[in-house]
């Protein structure tokens, strides 16, 4: 369902599905057990994780099935201010990336028409840090913020920083990180919207006597809606759920560790099953819910 | 009309020394036009003469390379296509997809903060008959239909001055009629200065005032529908506006009243002040409604040209009238249309027949001989379209 904000056209909405034929359902058999095997089997099993209890004379680690639902209470007692950071990490990073790739896609996808040579360069910049492991793009900013880096040293010189402050560690540094990181992601959908942009409807508004900053608001927005929501949802579900950002061995610190972090040291650390499966359902409930709400508003109200 | 009320007055347009190079094209060469407020003008052309280029010019959406733009006196060459009272009812239609019918028509006047632009917008949709789909996205609006909401959309501001590019292109002939009407009443009751772009040469004379043919970025002849047809300058207007059958000859007499001109050794005479040129070669023209077909020579008639004998080689029936190819020898093709006055035709094809004219419904060209070429015969044309233009008129006074 949320799928349906990546169409970039806006027209299908209206047309009926065709007929439905045999071979169709037999061309869809492979994608359907595809997802049942892939995707429907994991899931249950994190379901029936998340209310095991610990085994009685088990070693920690050790869990039976059972219908411990105090599991979910539990793990919101203890970890919510990390699951509203992570939503809120989530949602800066979203907006930050929104507000750098913009200008970038209109850029690339509207100001550049003429010369296609330079929109392919331009692209190709966008895609080309994918090149490369984003591990090592988030490490190689830990060591480039880190305290010792020429960076933070001269911030510190001009006294633009206290001189005993950090920079990696603090939640700025992991929304920095996710907006780095999650940038391409935004740039390209909106790239792709805005660089069909029909041109004539701007003309057409400024002719109805729409400033510029009517135009863009009135016109330019609500036509290039697809890529903004696709290019949100792409960059908010992974940022939410993200744990390489906030981790400590990488840009995040004490104060700003994130669900996934949790989720993380549950599974690996701590060997409690149970409250990392529920922590997983509930970030993957309220991404669900957060979700379906933009995109039935963004849909119904702007995209048609 | 109560919109009546907010309407602007319209403005004269000018257009001072224009020209517009694209890289490596240029589409209008040198451009001065000069539009009365008030008045109903069509630009007419063929395709890619720079019609649509002209109009953006003018709502600023192009700049030109050189030349200036006053509206109602007023410069407005440097400024935006939002600051300048005019509105476009474009080619393309450009509806906003995203709006509803209703909301792209109050668009306007909602830019411009005027009040109610809710029921303004719905008495333009009820002007168009399109109120009943005020609801509706432009994408399930047929063509016909989108391009009336275009129309809705600019005739709701009551601009200054109104950009028309083939406003009427996409409707079928009735409802086109019906919208011509519909569109000179506005223009009159209101007041608005229209500048009407078209390649319908039968639409342009029907409805405007001032009619200019523009053919490759320049302007070729500019007046009164009337006039054009009844004077055509150029060999381009002659068979732009309506067909012509054109001679050319040396000048071979002239006195204060009319010239002669040796045309295949017959005389052609055309009076002095209905020719642009009086030496040299000269390219003389006659409307093929103004000929008279006759079985044998006809009795020599100082009043009269003659020319003949020639040969039928074409005889089509078109309702009113009937068209005939008569071939000349050194002459080349006449066109002719008869008036089915009597059942069945003058002529029978193959046959020998004279054609003679009233010498004062001849023209004199003023083109150098040499670029003179014949165009196609346009289908389209209609030697009645002066008529049509008198009973629209008698039509608009009868509304
Ligand atoms: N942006 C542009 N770049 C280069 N050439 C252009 C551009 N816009 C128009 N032209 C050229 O200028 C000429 C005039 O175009 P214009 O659109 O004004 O024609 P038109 O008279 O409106 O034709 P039609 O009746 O087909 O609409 C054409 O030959 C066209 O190819
Ligand atoms: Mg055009």
């Amino acid at each position: 369902m949320a799928f349906a904000a990546f169409a970039t056209t806006t027209s299908e909405a209206e047309q009926v599905p065709r007929r439905k034929s045999p071979v169709a359902l037999l061309l869809l058999l492979p994608g359907i057990l595809y997802l049942v095997l892939f995707f429907l089997t994991p899931l249950i099993s994190l379901l029936l994780t998340s209310f095991q209890a610990p085994s009685e004379f088990g070693d920690i680690g050790q869990y039976t099935y059972a219908f411990r639902w105090e599991n979910y209470l539990q793990v919101v007692t203890d970890y919510l201010p990390h699951i509203l950071r992570s939503f809120g990490f989530a949602l800066i990073a979203t907006v930050l990336a929104l507000v750098f790739s913009y200008p970038l896609a209109y850029f690339i996808g509207v100001t550049a028409r003429p010369w296609p040579l330079a929109q392919s360069l331009m692209l190709v910049l966008v895609i080309a840090p994918f090149f490369i492991s984003f591990l090592l793009r988030t490490l190689a900013w830990k060591q480039i913020l880190s305290d010792e880096s020429f960076i933070i040293t001269s911030l510190k010189a001009v006294a633009l920083m206290a001189p005993d402050a950090h920079f990696t560690g603090t939640p700025a540094a992991v929304i920095f990180g996710l907006t780095y990181n999650f940038i391409p992601f935004m740039t390209l959908p909106l790239y792709t919207t805005l660089e069909r942009l029909d041109l004539r409807y701007l003309e057409a508004a400024s002719d109805l006597y729409a400033h510029p900053v009517e135009v863009f608001r009135k016109v330019t927005i609500p036509l290039s809606m697809p890529g903004i929501v696709a290019g949100t949802l792409l960059t908010f579900i992974p940022a939410a759920g993200d744990y390489v950002n906030a981790s400590r061995d990488f840009l995040g610190g004490p104060d700003s560790q994130m669900i996934g972090n949790v989720i993380e040291a549950n599974f690996l650390v701590l060997q409690n099953y149970p409250a990392a499966a529920a922590l997983s359902i509930i970030l993957m409930s309220v991404i669900l819910i957060i979700v379906s709400i933009y995109v039935k508003r963004a849909g119904t109200e702007e995209l048609l | 009309m109560t919109t009546s009320a907010f309407a602007a007055q319209g403005a004269d347009l000018e257009l001072v020394g224009i020209q517009k190079r694209f890289p490596g094209f240029t589409a209008i060469e040198h451009l001065d036009l000069k539009i009365p407020p008030g008045s109903f003008f069509a630009l007419l052309g063929p395709s890619g003469c720079g019609k649509t280029t002209t109009l953006r010019l003018v709502a600023g959406l192009e700049e030109p390379t050189a030349g200036r733009i006053l509206i109602g006196g007023e410069d407005i060459t440097g400024k935006k296509p939002y600051q300048r009272p005019v509105n476009t009812v474009f080619q393309s239609y450009a509806l906003f997809p995203h709006m509803t019918v209703l909301e792209n028509v109050a668009f306007g006047l909602r830019r411009r903060r005027l009040d109610e632009p809710v029921a303004k917008a719905h008495e333009a949709l009820r002007l168009v008959e399109l109120d009943h789909l005020a609801a509706r996205k432009p994408q399930q609006l047929s063509g016909g239909q989108q391009q009336r909401v275009a129309l809705a959309r600019a005739i709701v501001n009551r601009p200054a001055l109104l950009l028309l590019d083939e406003p009427l292109g996409a409707l079928d002939l009735k409802l086109r009629r019906q919208m011509q009407l519909e569109l000179k009443t506005i223009q009159e009751e209101v007041g608005l200065t229209f500048l009407h772009v078209t390649h319908d040469q039968e639409e342009a004379m029907t409805m405007a005032d001032t009619v200019a043919v523009m053919n490759k970025g320049r302007i070729e002849q500019m007046g009164a529908p009337e006039e054009l047809y009844e004077l055509p300058k150029t060999a381009f207007v002659a068979n732009f506006l309506g067909q012509s059958n054109l001679f050319t000859g040396p000048v071979v007499g002239s006195t204060s009243e009319a010239i002669a001109v040796g045309v295949a050794g017959q005389r052609i005479v055309v009076p002095t002040a209905r020719a642009h040129r009086h030496v040299g070669e000269v390219t003389i023209g006659i409307r093929p409604e103004k000929l008279s077909l006759h079985l044998s020579a006809p009795a020599v008639d100082p009043a009269r040209n003659t020319m003949g004998p020639g040969r039928v080689i074409d005889v089509s029936f078109s309702g009113v009238s009937t068209q005939y190819l008569i071939t000349v020898p050194h002459v080349g093709t006449l066109i002719v249309f008869a008036q089915n006055m009597a059942f069945g035709p003058v002529a029978e094809e193959g046959g020998e027949v004279w054609v003679s004219w009233d010498i004062e419904h001849g023209f004199g060209l003023e083109d150098e001989p040499a670029d003179t070429p014949r165009f196609e015969a346009d289908t389209t044309t209609r030697s009645i379209a002066a008529q049509r233009r008198a009973s629209l008129i008698t039509e608009l006074e009868e509304v």
